[in-house]
């Protein structure tokens, strides 16, 4: 794992760090948001704020797939699961992900057939060996995500399948960003802009970030490194006076993104007039659904889902945290009613979720562990 | 508690007045809010943790299941034995490395031999579904035989229950194996204290990455191989050199739930060195792929040991010299602060908190 180390290593990581230090100007203070939960899991996992100054804070974003689900589409989802013809078939991440009426865990201890599945097109692969079963594949993610499951219903279509379909719940990250700066509590300076959705979609589509709202963006890498170079990239424009869109993961990141991969998702899907979030509400124009011409891979099509709104639960405060106005531990119910085993909000489900994040990796003061001496 | 510590119990700030609720919640006796089983009860972390101790010791509550080590202790006679049992369930039956018989035999040995006996006898209990190869059976006992014969231990006496063909996955082996206690020991939590090294007896994740692969479900091929081995010669050699405050074999749910386990009911911290722990690059780059933390990731045929700190070098070098041990390193410290807590320093050079694994490790998606 030489290609990992290299970004990993603690002598650079303190070079880096005292070059934000200094670049961080006296009583002035800054707040970046990491859009993609990815660099949330980083940054909590490798302790990456050990090497922030106090006057750096990060915020976490709606970047998380699995977070912004709402509980009306999880319901919706069980719905589907639930008919005896159907095998649902999911990512690891969503099966802890709670409705109204709980998660598909829950579902599949009831009898529900869900399977859990590396890609859609094991999904598809499920399809091919049962014909006599209907086999719909949860479609969730990003720009980043679609792609697959759009290649995914032009592989069945091809092949002339006839029991797969796509319950479609993939949602485009702009809108979010976009909602994010438009909402009145926020307080940012810059973005970390998401690594892998900036593969497929490229830089451009920030620029109006930097152009409308005057806050920079740094697409970042998902090793520490990438991010803490990010965070310094973002303070040297900040230092300078400028507000720009910048890519520090070059070595992945096209400025101009995949065309093949935007053309298979155009062909197959097109925008929701408007779509919920999981605790941002209703964004217009933020969600992918099906073409028409591939309605015989719609599972929204195909069976009749309630698609009734759920209310989030009262307690829940994902929104803010999705928004960044609340860090997770300021959520009232985080750590005591909310936990990884009993999760009353998304973020705390995906090992991406703020909540999550925080909880499994970050819940230690870090003044009692100066008094444990470490070396 | 020094200046700054009673500067913090006197102030906390608002954090820090959240994280002690949480510890609290935390502290309370576990309840099943589920009402059926799920998978998650039986992925070794917290659920399993929730469900042995709310529903299985609740019911059966004694002095010698309370301790919920590896192994029961129990006077027999006069003598002292430790009796233990455990079921197989592996999919595939068959993998790189081992087979399902292997690693029942090795496994009741090993958790035998962490409770410091001497194995001796062994039972094996067999849920066969109808249908199954008796060639695949034949293959499956022979390698019981052969690894019984290894770590020195008879199989005495069986069971045999067929059951319907899609109640079952092949075939299931439960074993149970009783050990003769023949030395003095301080072996148990209680006895872990801040200044204890923590060693790991080789590199960690092996058996789970390669159950994994072997699976077929991940487009994955590596050179792997099970670790899946008795390892009570190598244990007996550490407990006739050091003393050993605990010990424990790290299979499902790999290192870090044992650390978990050890740091709770010791009430102590323990504060664990990324660049210490023995991982192989290979299994290293799987969970890379996979979003997995071979902390997690199950071993069966490495073990945890709790020893003095003093002799924290001593411990490591005999168990060096043994081929079961050559990768043993020391990988952290007992701490006696934060309390029940499992730290990580990373090889980047921050920290955060190793916690209990919630369900079964799942791959993220991107
Ligand atoms: S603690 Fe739970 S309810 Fe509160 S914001 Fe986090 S996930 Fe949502």
């Amino acid at each position: 794992m030489r290609f990992v180390d290299e970004y990993r290593d603690a002598e650079k990581a303190k070079r880096l760090a005292s070059q934000i230090r200094e670049l961080c100007e006296p009583g002035r203070k800054y707040t970046f948001m990491e859009v993609c939960g990815g660099h949330t899991h980083t940054i909590y996992k490798h302790g990456l704020e050990d090497y922030l100054p106090e006057a750096v804070t990060l915020v976490h974003g709606p970047g998380c797939p699995v977070c912004v689900i709402p509980m009306g589409r999880v319901d919706d989802a069980m719905a589907i699961a639930r008919r005896p013809e159907v095998i649902m078939t999911s990512f690891g991440d969503m099966m802890r992900v709670p409705g109204g009426k709980g998660s598909f865990l829950d579902a599949k201890a009831a009898g529900a057939d869900i399977r859990m599945v590396y890609s859609p097109l094991d999904a598809l692969k499920i399809a091919r060996t049962n014909p006599d079963r209907m086999v719909v594949f949860m479609g969730i993610g990003f720009e980043t995500t679609a792609p697959s499951t759009a290649m995914t219903v032009l592989r069945a279509a091809a092949e002339g399948l006839t029991n797969f379909s796509v319950f479609c719940n993939h949602v485009t990250i702009i809108p979010a960003i976009k909602a994010i700066l438009d909402s009145p509590d926020q307080r940012l300076d810059g973005f970390i802009g998401p690594g892998h959705v900036s593969t497929v979609i490229g830089c451009r589509p920030y620029e109006f970030i930097a152009g409308t709202y005057g806050k920079p963006l740094v697409c970042a890498g998902f090793e520490p490194l990438d991010i803490l170079q990010s965070i310094h990239m973002l303070l040297r424009q900040l230092a300078d006076g400028r507000a720009e869109v910048e890519n520090q993961y070059t070595r992945v990141v096209p400025w101009d993104g995949n065309r093949r991969a935007l053309e298979v998702i155009s062909q197959v899907m097109e925008l929701r007039p408007y779509f919920e979030w999981r605790g941002l509400g209703f964004i217009s124009r933020s969600a992918l659904r099906m073409r028409e011409a591939y309605a015989a891979y719609d599972a929204e099509a195909r069976f009749d889902v309630p698609g009734v709104r759920v209310a989030d639960p009262l307690a829940c405060q994902c929104g803010e945290v999705l928004k960044g106005v609340l860090k997770p531990w300021e959520c009232k119910v985080f750590g005591t009613a909310c936990t990884p085993e009993t999760p009353i909000g998304t973020c705390m489900v995906s090992s991406e979720g703020a909540c999550a994040a925080y909880y499994n990796f970050g819940r230690f003061t870090r003044r009692r562990l100066e008094e444990t001496s470490l070396t | 508690m020094t200046a700054e510590q009673t500067a913090v119990a006197a102030h906390p700030s608002r954090e820090e007045q959240v994280l002690l609720r949480i510890e609290k919640a935390r502290a309370r006796k576990p309840k099943i809010r589920e009402e059926r089983v799920t998978l998650a009860h039986g992925a070794g972390g917290k659920a399993t943790q929730t469900l042995v101790e709310a529903v299985f010791v609740d019911a059966f509550r004694n002095p010698a299941l309370e301790s919920l080590d590896d192994g029961a202790l129990v006077d027999v006679n006069g003598g002292r034995m430790v009796f233990t049992t455990d079921s197989y369930v592996v999919s595939p039956l068959f993998f790189p490395g081992g087979d399902i018989g292997d690693l029942a035999v090795n496994g009741t040995v090993n958790d035998l031999a962490v409770c410091g006996a001497r194995p001796l006898y062994l039972s094996a209990g067999f849920i066969l579904e109808e249908g199954f190869p008796i060639a695949d059976l034949r293959r499956i006992t022979a390698s019981m035989a052969a690894a019984a014969a290894r770590a020195g231990v008879q199989i005495v006496t069986g069971d045999t229950k067929v059951v319907q063909r899609g109640s079952g996955d092949g075939c299931y082996v439960t074993t149970s194996g009783v050990g003769v206690l023949d030395r003095e020991l301080t072996l148990g939590v209680l006895s872990v204290r801040p200044g204890d090294a923590v060693i790991v007896s080789g590199p960690i994740g092996e058996h789970g990455i390669t159950i994994m692969i072997a699976r077929g479900e991940l487009d994955i091929e590596a050179d792997l191989t099970s670790d899946t081995a008795a390892i009570h010669e190598l244990v007996a050699a550490l407990l006739d050199a050091v003393p050993v405050h605990m010990l424990r074999d790290a299979t499902r749910g790999g290192v870090a739930t044992v650390l978990n386990e050890v740091a709770q009911a010791a009430g102590t911290a323990i504060v664990v060195e990324e660049s210490a722990v023995p991982v192989r690059p290979i299994v290293n780059g799987a969970c890379e792929l996979l979003g997995l933390d071979p902390l997690y990731v199950a071993c069966e045929g490495r073990f945890v040991a709790v020893v003095d700190g003093s002799y924290a070098d001593t411990a490591v070098e005999v168990l060096r010299r043994h081929p079961l041990g050559e990768g043993a390193a020391v990988v952290g410290r007992v701490e006696a602060d934060p309390a029940g807590l499992v730290l990580l320093k990373t090889t980047f050079g921050g920290t955060r908190i190793v916690d209990m694994l919630v369900g079964d490790p799942l791959p993220r998606i991107c």
